[in-house]
């Protein structure tokens, strides 16, 4: 994105256009995140004018399908902050480990990463047979490839140091199969998930957990969303139920957050 | 330095830096005069892990406020915000920063370039930005924005970096700018705050 080729009135005229005409609310997003995505979007592209570009957007489904894409971040990875992996591991899972069914809600899931993460700790724990990760997304394509498990080999080797600093007792390259530049995850993996479109914005609980991973999502919301969200989850989250947000979120600032006690320095509240 | 260039009211300052910058910023802290009525924000590129390194540092040489960004904090003046490692800094409208883990923007996250573009944006011509020494091309996209909505380029003297490409690169490619030598860096940013 160079210079300020979208404005920040067009920027607003494209998402009430997106709300009308697709129902996709993204009017309470980060402005400037959210702007950045727009520019970088109708820079790559090359639109010649910001009318064929909101045009576009508004008429063809084919092209909403990518700007849905593009306009949300799916940059994720496995085993991301090994510490958080790590508390996952020795206190948090161990804990459910003790009821007689685990149901975990992976929201703004993106390509997968994060449940697979989830599901090779279960399994190493021996919990996997008895738990159901419901993986969530507001983006179909992005679910698509996460039920694939498929994912670039050039990231195995970051993804593998990750996983052994977070705990990791075996050999990383035991959960996939490479063929030429990919790696596909063990199908007992993604036998325990379940993969299915949400909007964190308009869908509303649809289960209870023991356990939601929302990580680096929130951080594209502005505070008033932020906190709706906190409340989705409230509602979809057993007492003593553990909520985990990314590195820099926080749950402190939400009026509710009395109810919830933080895990030592770990991004983990557990509902009280 | 040409006086012309240097904004009547100084409502942000930004900081970016790369390979050898943290040797400048370690010289300018100490001499920083704790009046200052701005904030001072600073996007290096580095290593996740050990989030607090840098602002210890940094904290032990200056009696103002240093603090890693929070997500949606308030930007403040007299404080000194530390981008945080592997997070874009965004700027909002209202005063507050957003992070973001998006793509690497010249292979770096944070880069320095979406942090200079959004604060442009928001500070226009009552913003300054100073690019520091580093190895790679992050900095000149963003100060291209900076220059085109009035805001002051300033940039180390690329013969004073320890990594002069990055400084470089901006000397070539900005047209209206200034260059400082590492050493006039503190007493330039405590004049600001008296303008």
């Amino acid at each position: 994105m160079i210079g300020d080729v979208i404005d920040n009135e067009q920027v607003e005229t494209l998402l009430n256009d997106v709300l009308e005409a697709h129902g996709y609310d993204f009017l309470e997003y980060s402005h400037a995140s959210i702007k950045r995505r727009i520019s970088r979007l109708y820079a790559l592209d090359n639109f010649v004018s910001f009318a064929e570009f909101r045009y576009t957007v508004k008429t063809d489904k084919q092209y909403f399908k990518r700007f849905l894409e593009e306009i949300t971040v799916n940059v994720t990875e496995m085993f991301r902050d090994p510490s958080f992996y790590k508390a996952l591991r020795n206190e948090i899972l161990p804990t459910l480990g003790t009821y007689p069914f685990i149901r975990i809600w992976v929201a703004g899931c993106s390509t997968g990463e994060e449940a697979y993460s989830l599901a090779i700790v279960l399994k190493e724990l021996s919990l996997l047979n008895k738990s159901l990760i419901y993986a969530t997304d507001i983006n179909p394509s992005v679910l698509e490839k996460a039920k694939k498990g498929i994912f670039p080999l050039n990231y195995l080797k970051s993804y593998s140091e990750n996983y052994l600093q977070s705990g990791g007792l075996k050999d990383f390259s035991t959960y996939y199969s490479a063929n030429y530049s990919l790696a596909k995850f063990d199908e007992t993996l993604s036998g325990k998930m379940i993969f299915s479109t949400h909007n964190l914005v308009s869908d509303h609980s649809f289960n209870e957990f023991q356990l939601i991973l929302c990580r680096n999502v929130l951080i594209y919301f502005d505070k008033d969303l932020q906190h709706k969200v906190f409340q989705l989850f409230d509602n979809s989250l057993e007492q003593l139920g553990y909520l985990a947000l990314g590195s820099k979120e926080s749950l402190d600032f939400w009026p509710k957050a009395k109810q919830y006690k933080r895990i030592r320095t770990e991004k983990i509240w557990r509902k009280l | 330095m040409e006086e012309t260039l240097i904004p009547k009211k100084c409502s942000a300052l930004v900081i970016g830096g790369s390979a050898g910058s943290l040797d400048v910023l370690l010289e300018i802290f100490p001499a920083l005069d704790k009046e200052i009525n701005f904030p001072i924000i600073i996007v290096t590129h580095r290593k996740p892990g050990n989030d607090s390194l840098l602002t210890d540092l940094l904290q032990n040489r200056t009696q103002l406020k240093v603090k890693e960004v929070e997500e949606k904090e308030k930007i403040l003046p007299g404080t000194v915000y530390i981008a945080p490692a592997d997070y874009h800094l965004l700027l909002e409208h209202n005063k507050t920063f957003s992070l973001d883990y998006s793509e690497k923007v010249n292979y770096s996250r944070p880069s320095i370039d979406v942090t200079f573009q959004s604060a442009a944006e928001i500070f226009a011509s009552e913003l300054i930005c100073i690019l520091l020494s580093g190895s790679n091309n992050d900095g000149v996209e963003g100060l291209k924005a900076v220059n085109n909505f009035g805001g002051l380029v300033v940039i180390q003297n690329p013969n004073t970096a320890i990594m002069p490409y990055m400084p470089q690169q901006a000397v070539i490619n900005i047209k209206k700018n200034v260059i400082l030598d590492a050493f006039y860096m503190a007493d330039f940013i405590n004049k600001l705050a008296k303008r």
